[in-house]
Parts: structure tokens; C-alpha cells; sequence
């Protein structure tokens, strides 16, 4: 085993660091006044976008659903769409933090912080339309959350979008919770680096005196190696039960048993993309390719190809049962989606999702930050497009053909959308201004001199 | 407090040291000298010094068991409450009780306990938030015990803490840097 030929991965991190180069690069892009200027444009892209989230929710309290283009047959638009899609580009970062925590994968160290990050802001930017998908989000409280009220109701545990409610919030909750734990030694390493006393202090509450005693260390792996295996089945089950939303309907096209893996392999795909899309301009942005090496972009590459193949199954099935189940609902609904109205989204949809990612079986693209990054964007919007088919096509053809209507976002839709990508793009850019963008005490370990040399104790 | 320090200004003695291989070197050298009231210091967890100090804390993943046993009967119990018996109502003629539709809930707050018990369970047994200790009024302390220092510290509270031998002794364990650390 230990001959010299055997194969060893390259290091997750580029000779020559030691503790104080990791912690001095990484924390300088926090503590310097200095910015880059493509940090203010991104910045002030998002911003505006997220003024026009403002907007379009204003609107939308004062006019009502109506200003959308849902309407009887599709009562489902972009608000389940987007919901759907964000939901599962966050499921990556969960996947990266834990499971591949779990699995002792080192190589995770460089990039589950803003993973981490990404999961927060594309679930924030979830958790927007249930809210205000009736229009009257105020009424949600009632609706959703069990708590006695003067009407004495309760809600309907017997239903998916309750089950939702609670795996949203709950997701959403612990990894803010793994977030900020991991977070807490590199805001001590910022709270003593600092050299204003306001960013001391700001810092140094954020940190909770961490001091870095051993005794601390154990008990906080023992909790972030929990943590880690209760956000393992929790990402699965997140994604499961928005499944559920839909396979739980007899609606032909949504009642389908292979939606809940089917939809957790479409979450990581989706999700893999974004941290891609965010990784390689950020590595470039800001002197990275020491941490955020090629064998970083490779192993995502892979992980993307691997899930996109899953979808690419999920779809194969969903046209195999269409026509296998011998029921006339079931098999005009995948007739429809490939040739009906609406028929240049599937495709556009198999292109996307089942074609593009098969270049990611050369090594030459997967090694080529550009081209990995058109790949990507191109599985962000086949993802999108994978929700918007699966809602609109299901849903615009009724059991009665007297009930036949089409689907067509207004531009309020499409300004909700783009908004909830404004509020991400900005929560983003403010996180890389004010937080490590990579775990400083996790990328110490990978240093060599962390190893304890000599035998083990006692 | 009722214990009196033997210098009531004194925490104890802090000795810093190379890398992580002195450190743990350091510190079961130590645990064996009989020092019971120490603790090492380090920027990132060193698995190789746990046993070094003999510290193993079960606490937090009984508290966190704890945590999802109660996430999940407070989800089974609250839905059962609620469609039974405070808001029953008559779906297709299904029972009220149709327990295989409460899993998701009763699974989802189940992990929201165990881990706000992780968290919180780790906080609390850390002793954390703590606004001021003594170990940071040593100035190498504050500049390198979060970024690049391996540090240890003897606390005047042992019994076996004398100022001069225990200086002494952290010395000969090849510290670099041996400090007072004021109360």
C-alpha cells in the first residue's frame, strides 16, 4: 500500500502556505478598505434588481394575484417555479457542508463556507413566494403556522404545503445554525486581526470570546459532526417533501412515484451549477486559485455530471411510465409536453439538462474554467426550465378539454424573478465584503505542518 | 469564588510552543506530571491532543438525542392534538388519526430540535458567550492564539501550581515563550 506509485490526489491546496499565509490571505479580502470595482458593480446590479423584488411585491399587496398570469388551468406559475428552483440550487451547499463532511472528503474545505452562504440566500430567496404567492401574505400566519388563534382553526397536517412549511423553516434554521458555528472560530481569527476598535467589537460579539481551547474543540466537532448528520437526512427530506407538493396530486404528469429522488438528484445538479457559476469568477476576482484549485472545479464537474445523468434517468422514466401505464391522461400529458403548445421548453429542457452535460465527460472541459462555467449556466437554466414543464404543461391541458387554457408569465412575474436573483446577487456580494468566503481554521488543517508528527497518545 | 489563588492576581502561567507536534508533546507531558486545571490552545482542532488531556465529553450528543426524542413527540403530539382532537376534520372519511401523514412534520421538527440541542448544548458546556478571560491579556496570545500560535496554560487553581516550578517546568517542555497570565 504505502509504495511510492500509488496514487495520491493532488493537495486541496497549493504548496508553500503555512498557517499565516492561509489566515492573512483569506481574512485581508474581509479587513481591506481596498475593493475591487467589479465588487461595486455586482453589488450595484443586485441591489437594483432587488429594488425591483420591492417593487413587484408592492404592487402585487396592492393589486393581488392578478396582476400575475396564473389563472384557471394553471393556478401554479412562476411562484411555485421559482420557489422549486431556489430551493434546489440551495440543496448543494447542504450536500457539500455535510455529506461530503460525512464522507472525509478534505477537499470540501475550500468551498462549503460560500456554499453555505449560497444555501442561505437561494432559501431566503425561496421562502419568498409561499409567503406571497395569495397575495395576502399577512393571512399566511393562520394558514400555515399552528398557533391558537381567535378563530380557534388549525392547519391541515394532512397536506404537503403544511409538511413544506416545515421542512422549509427547519432547513432553513439549522443551516444557518452549521453556518454560524462554523463561522465562529474565523470571526475570532477576524476579531484579532482588526484594527479598528468598532470592527473589534463587532467581530468579537459575533464570536462569542472564542479562545480556541481544546477543551472546546472537542465539544464543538462532536456538534458539527451531529450537525452534519442531522443535515443529511434533512436535505433529502427537504426536497422530498417538495415533491410532494406535486406527486401527492392526481394531476397526470405530477403523480409520479420517482419524483421525490428524482427531484433530490435535480436539487444537487441545480445546485452544483450555482456554486460553479459563483466559484470561477470569484477565484478569479479575488487571487483564489490557491484554494479553489482545478481539482476543485473537476470534482464538482463530476458530481454535475453524475446527478445530471440521474435527471436525465428521471426524464427517460417519466416518458417510459407515460406511455407504459396504458392511461389515456397519462399518456397524452407526455405526448403534450413533447409536441403540444409548449413543446420548445421540453426540448430546450433536454438540451439543456441531458445534452450539455455530456461534454463534462472530456477532461479537457472539465478542466477549463470557461468552458465549465457556460456548462453551468447552461444547467441553471435547464433547471428552471425542468420546473417550469413539469407545472405549466401538467396543469394546462384539464381532465375536459372545455377546461384547456394557456400559460404566459406577465412581466410581473418575470420582475418577482428576477428581483429574488437581485436579493441574492446582493446578499452574496455583502457576504463576501464582511465574512470569510472560505473556512480559514478548516484550510489550516490542510496545511502541512498541521499533522502531528509521532506516535499516537497513550 | 471561594478558592483563593496563590497570587490572587494570577490566573496561571502560559507557555507557547512551535507547531502542533510540540504542543501535543507538551500536553501529555503535562496531564502525566499530574496537572489536573490546564487547558492547550490552538487555531484549528488538533484531534492528537483529546486524548493527550484525556477529554472526552458525552454530553452533547446525549443532549442532542435528548433533543430529537422531544422534537419528535412534540411533533407527533402536537399534530395528533390539533387533528383529533382541537380541529377534527372529516377529509374523503379518513380517520383522524391517520398517523402515516404526520411523519414528515414529526421527522422535520425532530431534526430542528436535535440540532438547535447541538448548538446550544456546545455553547453552553463551552461556557460560551464569554465577554472577557483572562488568557487574552497576554498580548502573543491575542495576536496568534486565533491564527498561528499553539499555546498552553496552567491555571493558578491546580493544586500543584507553584508561580516558579510550574514556569519551570513549561520551560523544559521546550516552550518558546513562557507568560504570567493576569487575572
Amino acid at each position: 500500500m504505502a509504495s511510492k506509485t500509488a496514487y495520491a490526489p493532488p493537495p486541496v491546496i497549493e504548496p508553500g502556505h503555512t498557517f499565516g499565509t492561509v489566515t492573512e490571505q483569506i481574512s485581508a479580502i474581509v479587513l481591506t478598505r481596498r475593493h475591487p470595482y467589479s465588487w461595486f458593480f455586482g453589488l450595484g446590479v443586485g441591489f437594483m434588481l432587488a429594488m425591483v423584488l420591492l417593487m413587484s411585491i408592492t404592487w402585487l399587496l396592492i393589486k393581488g394575484t392578478g396582476i400575475w398570469g396564473v389563472n384557471v388551468p394553471v393556478g401554479w406559475g412562476f411562484a411555485i417555479i421559482n420557489f422549486v428552483w431556489w430551493i434546489g440550487i440551495g440543496h448543494a451547499g447542504t450536500l457539500i457542508s455535510a455529506i461530503l463532511l460525512l464522507l472525509k472528503q478534505d477537499w470540501r474545505t475550500s468551498i462549503n463556507r460560500f456554499a453555505e452562504a449560497m444555501t442561505l440566500f437561494a432559501v431566503a430567496c425561496a421562502g419568498i413566494f409561499p409567503l406571497i404567492h395569495t397575495g395576502r401574505p399577512w393571512l399566511a400566519a393562520y394558514w400555515l403556522i399552528p398557533y391558537p388563534n381567535t378563530m380557534g382553526m388549525w392547519p391541515q397536517f394532512r397536506s404537503p404545503l403544511i409538511w413544506d412549511i416545515f421542512a422549509v423553516s427547519t432547513y432553513l434554521t439549522v443551516s444557518l445554525l452549521f453556518w454560524y458555528v462554523g463561522l465562529v472560530p474565523d470571526l475570532a481569527t477576524l476579531r484579532d486581526r482588526a484594527k479598528s476598535i468598532h470592527l473589534r467589537r463587532i467581530y468579537g460579539g459575533l464570536a462569542l470570546g472564542w479562545r480556541g481551547s481544546a477543551r472546546h474543540w472537542e465539544r464543538y466537532e462532536s456538534a458539527y459532526l451531529l450537525l452534519a448528520g442531522l443535515s443529511t437526512p434533512l436535505v433529502l427530506s427537504v426536497h422530498t417533501v417538495v415533491s410532494f407538493d406535486f406527486a401527492i396530486g392526481i394531476i397526470p404528469g405530477w403523480h409520479a412515484t420517482i419524483f421525490p429522488p428524482y427531484f433530490v438528484a435535480g436539487a444537487v445538479y441545480a445546485g452544483f451549477a450555482m456554486v460553479l457559476t459563483l466559484a470561477i469568477p470569484l477565484r478569479v476576482l479575488y487571487n483564489l486559485q490557491d484554494f479553489l484549485t482545478m481539482r476543485h472545479l473537476e470534482n464538482m464537474a463530476k458530481v454535475m455530471l453524475v446527478t445530471g445523468l440521474i435527471v436525465g434517468y428521471g426524464y427517460v422514466m417519466e416518458a417510459f411510465f407515460g406511455w407504459y401505464s396504458s392511461n389515456q391522461y397519462e399518456e397524452f400529458m407526455i405526448l403534450n409536453r413533447m409536441t403540444g403548445p409548449y413543446w420548445p421548453f421540453y426540448w430546450a429542457l433536454m438540451f439543456c439538462n441531458i445534452f450539455t452535460p455530456q461534454f463534462l465527460w472530456i477532461k479537457r472541459v472539465r478542466t477549463s474554467p470557461v468552458l465549465l462555467f457556460m456548462i453551468a449556466m447552461v444547467v441553471n437554466v435547464g433547471m428552471w426550465l425542468e420546473r417550469f414543464v413539469i407545472v405549466v404543461t401538467s396543469l394546462h391541458r384539464d381532465f375536459l378539454p372545455s377546461s384547456w387554457g394557456m400559460y404566459w408569465p406577465t412581466r410581473w412575474d418575470w420582475m418577482t424573478f428576477a428581483g429574488t436573483i437581485g436579493l441574492f446577487v446582493t446578499l452574496f456580494f455583502l457576504f463576501i465584503r464582511v465574512l470569510p468566503m472560505i473556512s480559514i481554521f478548516e484550510m489550516r488543517t490542510m496545511v502541512p505542518g498541521a499533522k502531528v508528527k509521532g506516535g499516537k497518545a497513550h | 469564588m471561594t478558592q483563593t489563588p496563590v497570587a490572587p492576581s494570577l490566573y496561571g502561567v502560559m507557555a507557547e510552543f512551535e507547531d502542533p507536534t510540540a504542543l501535543v508533546a507538551a500536553t501529555r507531558r503535562t496531564y502525566d506530571e499530574g496537572y489536573k486545571a490546564f487547558d492547550a490552545f490552538s487555531p484549528f482542532p488538533i484531534h492528537d491532543l483529546f486524548p493527550a488531556m484525556h477529554i472526552e465529553d458525552r454530553r452533547v450528543p446525549l443532549m442532542v438525542l435528548g433533543g430529537g426524542i422531544t422534537g419528535m413527540l412534540a411533533g407527533i403530539g402536537l399534530q395528533v392534538w390539533v387533528s383529533a382532537f382541537a380541529y377534527p376534520l372529516n377529509i374523503g372519511g379518513r380517520p383522524h388519526l391517520s398517523w402515516p401523514m404526520f411523519v414528515p412534520v414529526a421527522f422535520e421538527l425532530t431534526i430542528l430540535f436535535a440540532a438547535l440541542a447541538a448548538v446550544f448544548g456546545m455553547f453552553i458546556l463551552n461556557g460560551l458567550p464569554m465577554p472577557y478571560h483572562p488568557v487574552f491579556n497576554v498580548q502573543r496570545f491575542t495576536d496568534h492564539a486565533s491564527q498561528d500560535g499553539f499555546f498552553l496554560a496552567i491555571e493558578s487553581t491546580d493544586p500543584k501550581f507553584d508561580r516558579e516550578r510550574t514556569r519551570a517546568f513549561l520551560q523544559g517542555l521546550g516552550a518558546r515563550e513562557v507568560n504570567d497570565v493576569a487575572e
